[in-house]
């Protein structure tokens, strides 16, 4: 599935294409941090959730949890990847304020989980991105500099809290990629239950590297590292600068210096982390605290069976078994919450019905009201009921809307609603039928008009029949009688 | 293999220790006598050989996922020289 | 009874149990001797007045079921201890106070015994004569000037002076078996694994293993019965079914091969360990055990290789030590500069030396030219054992080059202080346990040890052997309490 790339940074010679990799910092969901027995919630009081193991006392030694290892090789099935049935973890040794032990437990050589794929839904297609592999590590703690001018606060709370990283190949093109490529990542772990994704807490970061090369160069360009982006927008706006200013110094003919930088959010630039220069030595060896980690085929296995569908079976299974259009299969299992609240409508409701809504006006309430479809002010059983009501005649389309925006006061039963207001819509063709002869009795001119060829006039009598209904007239009905009257 | 000043430097660096030129140079000799007797390995022909991590004669053993919800903060920061309560306080780092 | 600091410990025990002497009685005897010893050093931190509250509340309700009921023990400082002062004989630890206590001593307090005091040790386990330790040098009780050995000089100091009945060390590269060989005492290295690593300040963590020091074998087998557990706080503890080491020792070791490695005959070997290694060839053929010549090949790569893997890994170890947690901080204009100074200020030299050669060995370019290359060395070595005990049970060998030297003798030249350790350390780099004891004495009439090292988990041989030799060499340890 090659692509043509649409993405460049242009010049007045030259037309460059941005080649970019991700490291994903994603946070396990578990109870328990990965060597040791505290808990991972996040926001408690600061150095609350911090035990002597993760403090780095003296004689304290790590122990590894489970089921943090469990959730790792079932992102690496998520990933379509290898799972090694040997690892190491090494010892990566740096020193700072947040890393108490002066080196993190990671994996280097040897990682948990190897080569998979990610499949990006882009507009022009389908497009793979490769994994090169994913490992456990321990998280750090936070520094806190803006608490007091010349000491830096230390919280450890997040210090030994299971990470997965995940290590794409240098497949990404352009910033939309990049946007596909996270909200993928994000939406299979949320499936498989293994990180929440929630970015503003944290739970998923990404150290971003950029290189540039002419179009049509096959080799790679130096590249720089931007650490710890924490949203998608600020991703796309480094990858910009960083681009940019990488083309400008080569149009320059200056060389690129590889290293580490930041990303600024109010100046919107990146910058170099000099702090970080002589930190690229980490001296990786074994930790001789642990031994390596072995997985029996009974092991995974046992995991494999508790996958549940990932999306892009699921999207398959739309599309084939309720003849969605790809686009609109998309949306519906783009995050789990989604796919359920529309597993749950369908249940008892017509699919297509269910589809349109969703995505349709329930979407726009959520995107008004800043919710998640979990926060959803209208359950999917109303939603499901009030569908039926569509198709089994109770009420039109058009009434459905305005019970719709009824419901989402209190998420109110929809047939209440009707019987209440008495929103019940006119299907008997004799009462129609009624209300159609009086419009034609009292619009003779207009009649002949439309009788002489003037078509556009239907439109008038369908409304004005609706009128005389007071609004609850089946418009199919209607438009059924009209017909036959007008063109008998 | 020698080692010179500007490495034990760079070494000191690495491990986060401050060392004057007169301390420098003796560690420069010191090392260079240990890595000498450490030499002796070269003598061997290894590369046939997996690299021993472990002599636990033993399996990784997985704990299990539960969470000991005690609060030690008093005792974790206890023994650190700031008397914040809440806080690890150490000097800025120079970005 | 000025005798009861002469006493063993399942003497003492005996005594206990059959109420002959109170546990307070006991403990004052040894806090009033150990008062009077304060010229040898022995002690960083003293745990008496609470040691005898303990005692006392021993005493009113007496549990003779415990191994070690009412027993009073120092051990060496690099055990955590909750609520005690713990250094690791280092500046850097000098005022903490762990608010936690160590798997090992635990097991001791659990059992019945009382913390009598924090025993001075090399700086970090980094050592072997204890004159790297930030609170002095530790006299040898066999006479003034003399290294008691290390790291845990200070405890086979106490020992051998009855300053404590028995107690616990650390070994890495010997530093249990060399400081027992140098002071006339008992020392046994368990198989790694064995003993768990929790709440011991860590030095090399794939080498250290705690273990016990005593006066006889009986002893050293009881402790070892109450600190060899499995420890599920412990990657690497392992969980085996450990004999009943006291009640199982015998001194039948009738039919056992023992193995003589040629490659031991080191290159000027003094003779008179040669000659203690002869008499202790003959001692064993006189229990009925037989002598069998094994090569070890490796052996003289040992030295090498452990002075990278033991370093490599303390150098990791020892990060944790910032100022920044606990310990000592010196202030600083920025977090780079607090740490320099920090470390510089609160470690040692030996210390410093070997964060350096740890840091220097896993560093860019040289990781495998050293690290790598040591641990394919080290396989080698736990090769070379596994294959010999095919053919034997257990191994004899010197426990050291020399006797006791004299303080100050070796501090100049840190190799030839590394040398100390050439029979010692082969063992810890294959994992197997090994025990030294007192054999007989050099034309100085100072101790010298002879080992024996085993099979993985097969204390039970290496004790009986110990025992039967222990027999029929009857050593006397000439303490003339010369410091007093």
């Amino acid at each position: 599935m090659t692509k043509t790339n649409q993405f460049f940074i242009e010049r007045e010679q030259n037309k460059y294409e941005v080649v970019i990799g991700l490291e994903v910092h994603a946070q396990v969901t578990s109870a328990s941090k990965l060597f040791s027995s505290s808990p991972t919630k996040f926001g408690a009081e600061p150095n609350t959730q911090v035990s002597l193991v993760d403090a780095a006392f003296p004689g304290m030694l790590p122990v590894i949890n489970e089921f943090c290892v469990k959730q790792a090789i079932k992102t690496g099935i998520g990933l379509k990847a290898k799972i090694n049935k040997k690892s190491i973890f090494d010892r990566k040794n740096y020193f700072y304020a947040d890393l108490p032990q002066g080196y993190q437990i990671s994996q280097y050589k040897y990682p948990i989980i190897g080569e998979g794929k990610v499949i990006l839904d882009m507009a022009d297609g389908q497009k793979e991105i490769g994994i090169e592999r994913l490992h456990l590590e321990q998280d750090a703690g936070k520094s806190i500099h803006d608490i007091d001018p010349t000491n830096t606060f230390v919280d450890l709370n997040r210090s030994g809290v299971a990470l997965m990283e995940i290590v794409s190949k240098p497949d990404l093109r352009s910033p939309d990629e990049v946007n596909a490529y996270i909200k993928k990542l994000r939406s299979i772990m949320r499936y498989l239950g293994t990180c929440d994704g929630n970015m503003q807490e944290g739970s998923l970061r990404a150290d971003v590297n950029v290189s540039v090369r002419r179009q049509g160069d096959d080799n790679f360009g130096t590249r720089c590292e931007i650490k710890n982006v924490n949203s998608i927008k600020f991703m796309q706006m480094a990858i910009i600068y960083e681009a940019n200013r990488q083309v400008d110094l080569i149009e320059e003919g200056k060389s690129i210096d590889q290293e580490t930088r930041l990303f600024d959010t109010k100046k919107n630039e990146t910058r170099s982390m000099r702090s970080k220069e002589d930190a690229h030595d980490y001296r990786y060896f074994p930790d001789p605290d642990l031994l390596p980690l072995e997985i029996s085929d009974e092991f995974i296995s046992q995991i494999k069976d508790e996958i549940p569908e990932l999306p892009d079976e699921k999207k398959k299974r739309f599309i084939d078994k309720f003849n969605l259009s790809s686009y609109e299969a998309n949306i519906l299992v783009s995050d789990i919450d989604t796919s359920k609240y529309f597993e749950e409508v369908i249940k008892n409701s017509d699919v297509k019905l269910a589809t349109n809504w969703i995505t349709g006006e329930l979407f726009a309430v959520l995107n008004e009201k800043n919710l998640e479809i979990s926060e959803s002010p209208v359950s999917s059983n109303n939603l499901s009921k009030l569908i039926n009501l569509i198709k089994d005649g109770t009420i039109s389309g058009k009434i459905a809307k305005t019970i719709f925006e009824e419901m989402i006061d209190g998420d109110k039963d929809p047939q209440t609603i009707v019987d209440q207001k008495g929103l019940k819509q006119e299907s008997d063709p004799k009462a129609l039928e009624e209300l159609i002869n009086k419009v034609i009795k009292n619009n003779t001119s207009k009649v002949e008009e439309y009788k002489s060829g003037k078509e556009k006039l239907f439109g008038f009598f369908v409304g004005q029949v609706m009128k005389e209904s007071k609004g609850k007239g089946n418009p199919q009905l209607i438009n059924k009688i009209l017909k036959e009257k007008l063109n008998g | 293999m020698t080692i010179d000043l500007k490495t034990v430097k760079h070494i000191s660096k690495l491990a986060r220790i401050s060392t004057d030129e007169k301390k420098a140079n003796k560690l420069a000799n010191d090392l260079n006598s240990i890595f000498k007797f450490i030499e002796a390995l070269n003598e061997l022909d290894t590369e046939k050989v997996e690299p021993l991590t472990s002599v636990a004669d033993t399996k990784l053993r997985l704990r299990e996922d539960k969470f000991e919800a005690n609060n030690i903060r008093d005792k974790i920061l206890k023994n650190s020289p700031d008397e914040n309560k809440d806080y690890f306080v150490v000097p800025k780092v120079v970005e | 009874m000025s005798d009861i600091t002469k006493l063993s410990l399942n003497e003492l025990i005996q005594n206990i149990r059959n109420k002959k002497l109170s546990s307070t009685e006991i403990t004052n005897s040894f806090i009033e001797r150990s008062e009077k010893s304060k010229k040898l050093n022995t002690y960083v931190t003293d745990n008496f007045s609470s040691a005898l509250e303990a005692a006392k509340i021993f005493d009113e309700k007496p549990n003779m079921d415990l191994k070690l009921p009412g027993i009073p023990i120092a051990v060496k400082d690099l055990f955590c201890t909750n609520g005690v002062r713990t250094t690791a004989g280092s500046n850097i630890l000098n005022n903490f106070i762990p608010p936690y206590e160590s798997t090992v001593t635990q097991s001791m307090w659990d059992e019945g015994a009382i913390l009598l005091g924090k025993l001075n040790c090399d700086e970090f386990a980094m050592g072997s004569s204890n004159e790297t330790s930030f609170f002095g040098n530790v006299q040898n009780p066999i006479g003034e000037n003399l290294v008691p050995g290390g790291s845990s000089g200070g405890s086979s100091a106490a020992l051998a002076a009855s300053l404590t009945p028995v107690t616990i060390g650390t070994d890495t590269g010997g530093s249990i078996r060399q400081p027992a060989s140098f002071t006339g005492t008992v020392g046994l290295k368990p198989t790694y694994g064995s003993c768990s690593r929790y709440g011991i300040v860590a030095f090399a963590s794939s080498l250290d293993q705690a273990g016990p020091m005593s006066q006889n074998v009986k002893d050293a087998a009881l402790l070892l019965e109450v600190i060899s557990k499995f420890d599920n706080k412990d990657s690497t503890s392992i969980d085996f079914k450990r004999n009943k080491y006291s009640s199982e020792l015998t001194n039948n070791i009738k039919g056992l091969k023992i193995g003589i490695p040629n490659e031991y005959r080191v290159e000027g070997m003094p003779k008179e360990i040669e000659d203690l290694w002869k008499k202790g060839i003959e001692i064993i053929k006189d229990c009925g055990a037989e002598i069998v010549d094994i090569s070890l090949p490796t052996t003289k790569y040992a030295l090498p290789t452990y002075y990278i893997v033991a370093p490599a890994e303390a150098s990791s170890n020892l990060a944790r030590y910032d100022g920044v947690k606990y310990g000592f901080r010196s202030e600083g204009e920025n977090l780079i500069d607090m740490y320099e100074k920090t470390r510089s200020e609160g470690f040692g030299e030996e210390v410093k030396r070997r964060i350096l050669i740890g840091t220097y060995v896993l560093s860019s370019g040289y990781y495998d030219a050293y690290y790598l290359k040591a641990q394919k060395v080290r396989q080698l070595i736990k090769k070379d054992f596994d294959n010999v005990y095919n053919n034997v049970d257990a191994i004899l060998t010197p426990s050291t080059p020399s006797s006791a030297f004299k303080i100050g003798e070796k501090t100049d030249d840190p190799v030839s202080m590394y040398l100390n350790d050439i029979f010692t350390v082969p063992v810890n780099l294959a994992g197997l346990p090994g025990i030294s004891i007192p054999a007989g004495i050099d034309n100085k009439g100072f101790p010298l040890g002879l080992q024996i090292i085993g099979k993985p988990f097969d204390e039970q041989t290496i004790l009986n052997i110990a025992y039967s030799m222990e027999e029929k060499i009857n050593f006397k340890n000439n303490i003339t309490d010369w410091w007093m």
